[in-house]
Parts: C-alpha cells; structure tokens; sequence
C-alpha cells in the first residue's frame, strides 16, 4: 500500500444511508487538497457509496479496511 | 505543424467543456403524498447533492402537503379549501407509508424501527437538504387547487413557488430526472 499519513479520524459509526457520504461532503471541503483524512463507518453501503461519491466528486479512496463489523476508509481530497 | 494541431485540440476541448447540455444537476417531481416516497426523495436528493451535483426538487399533487407547517396557521379558506386541508396531511410528518400503514401502526412500527436503527427522518433530511443547498419549488397549481396558501408552508432556505415550465427549464438541463 502508498504511504500516507492520516490528518484526522471521521467518526461516522451508526450511520446510515446517505449520511456517511453527507458528512464527508461537508467535511473534506475544510481539509487541504492532498490530505488524507480516516473515515471509521458501520454502514455496509459505504463500501460501495464512497467509491462512487469519489469517482464522481473527483477525490480518491485510497484504502478500505473492514475489522470484525468496524469499516475504516482512507479518503484523500484531490479536488 | 504538431504545435497548430495542439492548439486545435485544446480549443475543441474547450468548446466540448462549455456545450450546453446535460449538467451535473438532478431534477425530481415529488408527486406523492407518502412517507415512504418522501424519505426516498429527500435521500436520494442529499445524496446527490453530496456528491457535488445541483438538485431541484418539484413538489406538486399530493406531495405539496408534506411543506405544509403545523405551526402555521391562515385565514380566509373557503369551505371546500378547509375540507381539502382537514384531510390531507398537515406537514411531513403527518404523512402515512404507501403499504402497510394498518390504521396508523404500521406508520408508527416503521417510525420506531427507524429511530432505533438510526436512519434519518424527514426533519433531519429535510434540515440537511438545506445546509446542502437543495432547491424546493412548489407547484403553484397544487397549492391553489387543494386550498393550500404560499403562507402556510414551511420556511426553507431554498423555496420558491413555480410551475411546470419552472420544471422543465431545469430539467433540461439535468443528467438525472426523477418522478416520485
């Protein structure tokens, strides 16, 4: 995997469906372009709703990590 | 000759950029009355509008009586306006599922499970489509057809009141056309 370092953790545990993907809207927008941030979520659907929310907002996932019902995503703001 | 045509490229690809056309824009018509198809079409407009794209919501027919505020009050309704106004849902969340609603407890059984699972209600969604810039346009026809008055509806940040001409410029212009 790249290296990179985690400016800040996300805790969006217990939410679900379009929350998750709301509040990274809201959240990457105060990070500088370049920066990583850690999502931690429990929803299953952000598996796939991230990828696609980043695809189309033009950032990136750079890793997805799913550990005994805790699933952590490593957002990076391109745009 | 290489550099002529690198510049011929750049400027197609400028103009292919500036075409009118489809949008990163979501257009939907909230046509009915229910809870289910509400919380549907307030999800899936947060939902585009965090992933960057503008969104327009057209409520007419049954689904104007959703923005109607509780809390507000107004006088001067004819007989069949008061009538129309008794029986249909006074605000969002008077509005009853499609199926299942056995008399009001189905409704309350879903409202239930949705608080303890943590799903997003309608004044949640509704706040949020808010601070994310989601357009209201009300159906001016629906309102005055079903005795509803501009006064009596919600404050929203985004509201407007218009028809169906009001729609379809923006839908003209959006990727993504929905009706609910």
């Amino acid at each position: 995997m790249a290296e990179y370092t985690t400016l800040k953790t996300l805790d969006y545990k217990g939410l679900k469906c379009p929350m998750p993907i709301v509040k990274i809207s809201q959240e990457l927008p105060k990070i500088a372009v370049g920066e990583v941030v850690e999502v931690l979520t429990t929803d299953p659907g952000s598996l796939s709703d991230f990828p696609a929310w980043a695809k189309t907002t033009g950032n990136a996932i750079l890793e997805t990590k799913q550990e005994s019902g805790l699933i952590k995503i490593y957002v990076k703001r391109q745009k | 000759m290489a550099v002529d045509m690198e510049k011929e490229l750049a400027s197609i690809k400028a103009m292919l950029e500036e075409r009118p056309g489809p949008k990163k824009k979501l257009s939907m018509i909230v046509f009915s009355g229910d809870l289910d198809k509400h919380l549907a079409s307030m999800i899936i407009a947060t939902g585009a509008a965090a992933m960057g794209m503008e969104v327009v919501m057209f409520y007419t027919f049954w689904g104007t009586a959703a923005l109607r505020d509780p809390a507000k009050k107004v006088k001067g309704k004819d007989l069949l306006s008061k009538m129309f106004g008794m029986m249909l849902p006074k605000g969002r969340n008077k509005t009853k599922l499609s199926q299942m609603h056995m008399a009001g407890a189905g409704t309350g059984m879903m409202k239930y499970l949705m608080t303890k699972k943590n799903v997003a209600n309608l004044d949640e969604l509704f706040e949020t489509a808010g601070v994310l810039g989601v357009k209201i346009v009300i159906c001016e026809m629906s309102m005055d057809l079903m005795g509803m008055k501009p006064e009596e509806m919600i404050d929203y940040p985004h509201k407007s009141i218009g028809g169906v001409a009001t729609f379809l410029a923006e839908a003209g212009e959006s990727s993504i056309q929905l009706f609910l």
